[in-house]
């Protein structure tokens, strides 16, 4: 049996019914002791035996490109290969790809992309050869500069917003700057491949699994069912790892020809530049409001890049097309053609620099008005989506803001800059409303029922977030069964297919999957007691009916019950906008000495349907919100001017925010149920948290010193400029 | 990295006699082993000194001795130099993250190389990786270079917090040369300067060893670090001032103020010590010796905002330090 769910519509909350309490509940890790104890094997971890080691060589700038002394290298000591395989990859696959064309080491399209692959003995002989390695480029490397490239792409007009902005009684006009930012992830990409036969086993560091076999399938041109991949503990991925990347195509190939299995690591300074970026932006924001603050008008244009034939625009102005009402709209991107490194999903594509620079440009018109910044996102929240005239299907920004601003303690805060001073510095609070689209994707999956408890199954990863948590509460909850009694297996493409995670969807598809499995042996439980799945209730490995109690193991004649569950996203994602909600608070320090700038307090209040687990749901919210604070005073890919190579590309110079940088960070839910996000009523949530989060920052910064900064990030030198 | 012999020196004599062209030694390694793994530096022998028993603080008559294998941690720690010298310690602390101040050493720390990016990268030219390649940094992106003392060969700073303190303390290098001969040379001097040999960075002979850093009694008793960073910790400084100050009677009678983050070598410069000595603390003067030591300044996109940004930060430590 197998329950398919299609979500055309409303849902009904059947967790009320179930008496586990497991949902809700903060609840720690399974995984957790694994990975403190250094127990859970990564990627290129615990390796196969007689395992051989490949180093990337990679390209000094963009070009044609020779190996011009390959066969030196293949003559290293210890060097078993120089592989350039026709069937390589050099851009990394974009997330839901779902293929990957092969595209040989011939030319690179941007500085740093892998050519070849040098395997041998050791991992020190590898990269020594690749170190080595004598790499010409000719040919035009390309354009470099976004700005010089003549963009694709209009942004989409409503309206007449240029009348509005000349007819309005207060207007911002601004241009907002971000740079490239690198997803960062812990554990680098890596992968260790070995073939039995004409099968391959692919062990590496992947959010997707069920596209990354078709992808890697489809490079290394075999059937799909040919490939498997295991991924069970991920280091953290950020949407670096959604498609197939160069390394684990090249680990493939390399142990193809060579018989063995090859483990290929990309090396940190490798991730920097290999792995798909956030594209840097040119936000130019305008809004026109009358004497109360209502918007007549707004613009949010962007100029974003990427590689020639990349379909990954970054959609920058995603949420400004539902998140204020104003009948004038220009909104939209445009993509300039350039040799850079692809630019591809990072943690809350769009969103996360589109809301943050709208919302800083909020705070602008909030001056302008001399309107109270939330008062002022108040009186411009839409009844239905301002483009499309479509219904919400849950809108809790209201809550958010008043919710967050009570506990923040924003009432009486006086909003003219400059008025808190301690010693040389500045104090200053700021707030930013939060915005994120919310969708569910497919995924199946299986749990089966044993004298040993229950066993959830799906190729779904868990890349830091909980994974194993949430599916462990869901499947325990509606079985009544305790969480030492659920065991959950990911990661593995023999499993049935779950969503992957990506795009803050994992919990809501895959869970509302778990949750279909359970229902499904549920009713197959019932029928053994001859009731109506309705009147059965589960609790701590009993089933009770009217006042019939039976231990469910007494239920399962020594066998086992094996349930089935399938979702996919319907009507539900075209008849409403589906979104998640929150809003930012900071308190911030600046010196005005130095310009340095030190965040004092953060608060975020975030609306995402059901929280299944505060424990892990908070964690991603902190994530979230100290990502904000890197995007608002410490990070950018800083890209050279004259070939496109990432010139910061290690952890001691591309800046994410330290301990030292992050202040303690309160996070506060507002309750919702979202019915149109399927029957768990569960939103994404790991995204939302960093959309808008620096803006909070930066216009904190402006209420302490007056200071707007609109090239982000808001280093001391660019604060400085704008001190007295 | 490259293949390269590894030999464990018991004795300063063995660490001599050990070294020949294309050796080095090896202590904390947390610069070197990177540079390795890169193969920015590329030794052919790599001779560790870790064993040779440099690793004390000792009285010095009025000042200390200390040893080049003393980790930042513990000098940072040592009761004497928080109470005395405290500029080092904050200077130390300052640097870096607690992993790598428990494995930098003191002489370490004196040779750290640059993170001019450029040099890092053996796709760009770089004159001090490969003389006479040319420079990748002009014309590319500039934060942390030097604004005062480049070439037209080199941008590239001196990074570090250490040394910075060391050279506003007048310390003191003792090294022992490839005959076994000791020297001592002031820090004022030790690190040169680019010039057309960006290559050479301080006056150390090859295969010379650094066995202590002699630290004089301090000559003022208001001391300050304070370093301008991109984030609150484990950054390069923009910027970085040591201050030691006497004051007598309202009037500053001794002043040494170094400088991070500005110079290709740790950066001091007599007339501004020597334009404060004798006068009244004031704001007037305070913009007087940001003028003096700014004037030779070299300023490109990327660095120019290391000026303002040295002239604030000079005058508040002074106004600190004179309060």
């Amino acid at each position: 049996m197998t329950i398919t769910l299609t979500t055309d519509g409303p849902a009904e909350d059947r967790m009320p019914e179930m008496k586990q309490g497991l949902v809700g509940v903060a609840t720690p890790r399974p995984d957790g002791p694994l990975k403190v104890t250094g127990r859970a094997v990564y990627a290129a971890e615990d390796l196969p035996e007689d395992c051989a080691f490949g180093v990337l060589v990679r390209a000094p700038a963009p070009g044609t490109i020779t190996l011009a002394n390959a066969d030196e290298l293949a003559a290293f000591d210890g060097v078993l290969s120089v592989l350039q395989d026709p069937a390589m990859i050099r851009r990394t696959a974009q997330g839901g790809a779902g293929k990957a064309p092969r595209q040989g080491p011939g030319t690179a399209d941007f500085a740093g992309q892998a050519i070849a692959l040098i395997v041998a003995e050791s991992f020190e002989a590898a990269r020594h050869a690749a170190r080595t390695a004598r790499v010409i480029v000719t040919g035009d490397p390309g354009l470099i500069d976004p700005a010089a490239a003549n963009p694709e792409g209009e942004p989409k007009a409503q309206g007449d917003l240029d009348s509005a902005m000349r007819e309005a009684e207060h207007t911002v006009d601004v241009t907002y700057r971000t740079p490239s930012m690198a997803s960062a992830a812990m554990e680098p990409h890596a992968a260790v491949a070995w073939w039995q036969g004409e099968n391959v086993t692919v062990r590496s560091s992947l959010q997707m699994l069920k596209d990354n076999r078709a992808e890697l399938a489809d490079c290394l041109g075999i059937p799909q069912d040919r490939v498997r991949l295991l991924a069970p503990f991920v280091g953290g991925g950020f949407g670096s790892k959604l498609g197939i990347a160069p390394e684990a195509v090249a680990a493939a190939l390399a142990a193809r020809r060579l018989g063995r299995p090859v483990c290929v690591v990309q090396e940190r300074r490798q991730v920097f530049e290999l792995v798909n970026r956030r594209s840097e932006s040119h936000q130019r924001i305008r809004l026109a409001a009358d004497a109360g603050g209502r918007l007549l008008g707004l613009g949010h244009e962007a100029l974003v890049s990427n590689l020639p034939g990349e379909d990954h625009i970054e959609p920058v102005t995603q949420a400004s097309r539902f998140a204020y009402a104003a009948p004038h709209r220009v909104v939209g991107e445009r993509v300039a053609r350039v040799s850079l490194p692809t630019a591809g999903s990072v943690r809350a594509p769009g969103e996360a620099i589109g809301v943050t620079a709208f919302e800083c440009a909020m705070d602008e018109l909030a001056s302008a008005t001399g309107i109270d910044p939330i008062t002022l996102r108040l009186r411009n929240i839409p009844d239905r989506h301002p483009q499309n005239g479509k219904p919400f299907s849950s809108h809790r920004l209201e809550q958010a803001l008043t919710e967050g601003a009570e506990r923040f303690g924003w009432a009486g805060r006086n909003p003219a800059p400059r008025q808190r001073r301690e010693g040389e510095w500045w104090i200053g609070t700021g707030v930013a409303a939060a915005f994120r689209v919310n969708t569910l994707t497919e995924a199946e999956a299986r749990i089966t029922l044993t004298s040993e408890g229950a066993l959830v199954e799906t190729d779904m990863t868990d890349i830091g977030t909980g994974t194993y948590a949430i599916l462990t509460q869901i499947a325990g909850e509606a079985l009544g069964l305790p969480v030492d009694l659920v065991t959950v297996r990911l990661g593995d493409t023999d499993l049935p297919p779950g969503s992957g995670s990506g795009g803050s969807f994992g919990a809501a598809t895959t869970g509302n999957a778990v949750w279909l499995a359970a229902l499904d042996l549920r009713q197959q439980l019932a029928s053994r007691l001859g009731c109506e799945e309705g009147d059965l209730s589960l609790q701590d490995g009993e089933a009770r009916v009217a006042n019939m109690r039976r231990p469910l193991v007494a239920l399962l004649n020594e066998g086992s019950l094996t349930g089935h569950g399938h979702i996919r996203g319907g009507e539900a994602l075209k008849q409403v906008r589906q979104a998640t909600y929150g809003a930012h608070f900071a308190e911030v320090a600046v010196s005005d000495v130095t310009g340095e700038v030190r965040v004092r307090r953060m608060l975020g209040s975030f609306a995402a349907g059901r929280i299944l687990n505060p424990l892990t749901a908070r964690s991603q919210c902190h994530g979230g919100m100290t990502w904000g604070i890197g995007m608002a005073l410490t990070e950018g890919m800083v890209l050279d001017r004259r070939d496109g190579h990432v010139v910061n590309r290690d952890l001691a110079e591309y800046h994410v925010p330290v301990n030292a940088d992050v202040p303690p960070l309160t996070v506060h839910f507002v309750d919702e149920r979202d019915p149109w996000a399927g029957p768990l009523m569960v939103k994404g949530i790991g995204e939302l948290a960093i959309c808008g989060a620096g803006a909070a920052v930066l216009n904190a910064i402006h209420h302490a010193c007056g200071v707007r900064v609109r090239e982000w990030p808001a280093t001391p030198d660019r604060v400085l400029v704008g001190l007295a | 990295m490259k293949p390269f012999d590894y030999y464990r020196a018991a004795d300063l004599t063995e660490a001599a006699a050990t070294h020949q062209p294309g050796s080095v030694f090896i202590a904390g390694g947390t610069n070197l082993v990177d540079l390795m793994k890169l193969q920015v530096m590329t030794p052919d022998r790599v001779i560790d000194i870790a064993r040779l028993g440099l690793d004390r603080i000792e009285d010095d008559g009025d000042g200390l001795r200390i040893g080049a294998l003393v980790s930042n941690s513990d000098l940072a720690a040592d009761p004497r130099v928080r109470k005395r010298w405290p500029v080092l310690s904050r200077a130390l602390l300052a640097g870096a993250s607690g992993q790598l101040r428990n494995k930098a050493t003191t002489g370490g720390n004196l040779l750290q190389r640059t993170r001019c990016p450029y040099f890092q990268d053996l796709a760009t030219p770089c004159n001090k990786r490969t003389p006479g390649s040319g420079c990748a940094a002009m014309g590319g992106e500039l934060r942390n270079h030097a604004v005062l003392g480049t070439s037209a060969h080199c941008l590239a700073l001196n990074p570090g917090d250490m040394a910075v303190a060391l050279r506003a303390l007048d310390a003191v290098v003792e090294f022992r040369d490839a005959q076994g001969i000791a020297h001592a040379h002031p820090i004022a001097g030790f690190h040169l300067p680019p010039g057309t040999t960006p290559d050479v960075e301080t006056v150390l002979p090859p295969g010379a060893l650094i066995t202590s850093v002699a630290l004089p009694a301090p000559k003022g008793d208001r001391q300050i670090y304070r370093k301008v960073r991109d984030r609150a910790s484990y950054a390069f400084a923009l910027v970085s001032v040591a201050a030691v100050l006497r004051l007598e009677r309202g009037r500053i009678v001794h002043a040494a103020l170094a400088f991070g983050g500005l110079g290709t070598v740790p950066w001091r410069d007599p007339a501004v010590d020597a334009l404060l000595t004798g006068e009244a603390p004031s704001m007037v003067l305070f913009d007087k010796a940001a003028d003096l030591l700014l004037h030779p300044a070299q300023p490109r996109e990327g660095t120019a905002f290391k000026l303002p940004l040295t002239r604030r930060l000079l005058r508040a430590v002074l106004e600190e330090a004179t309060q």
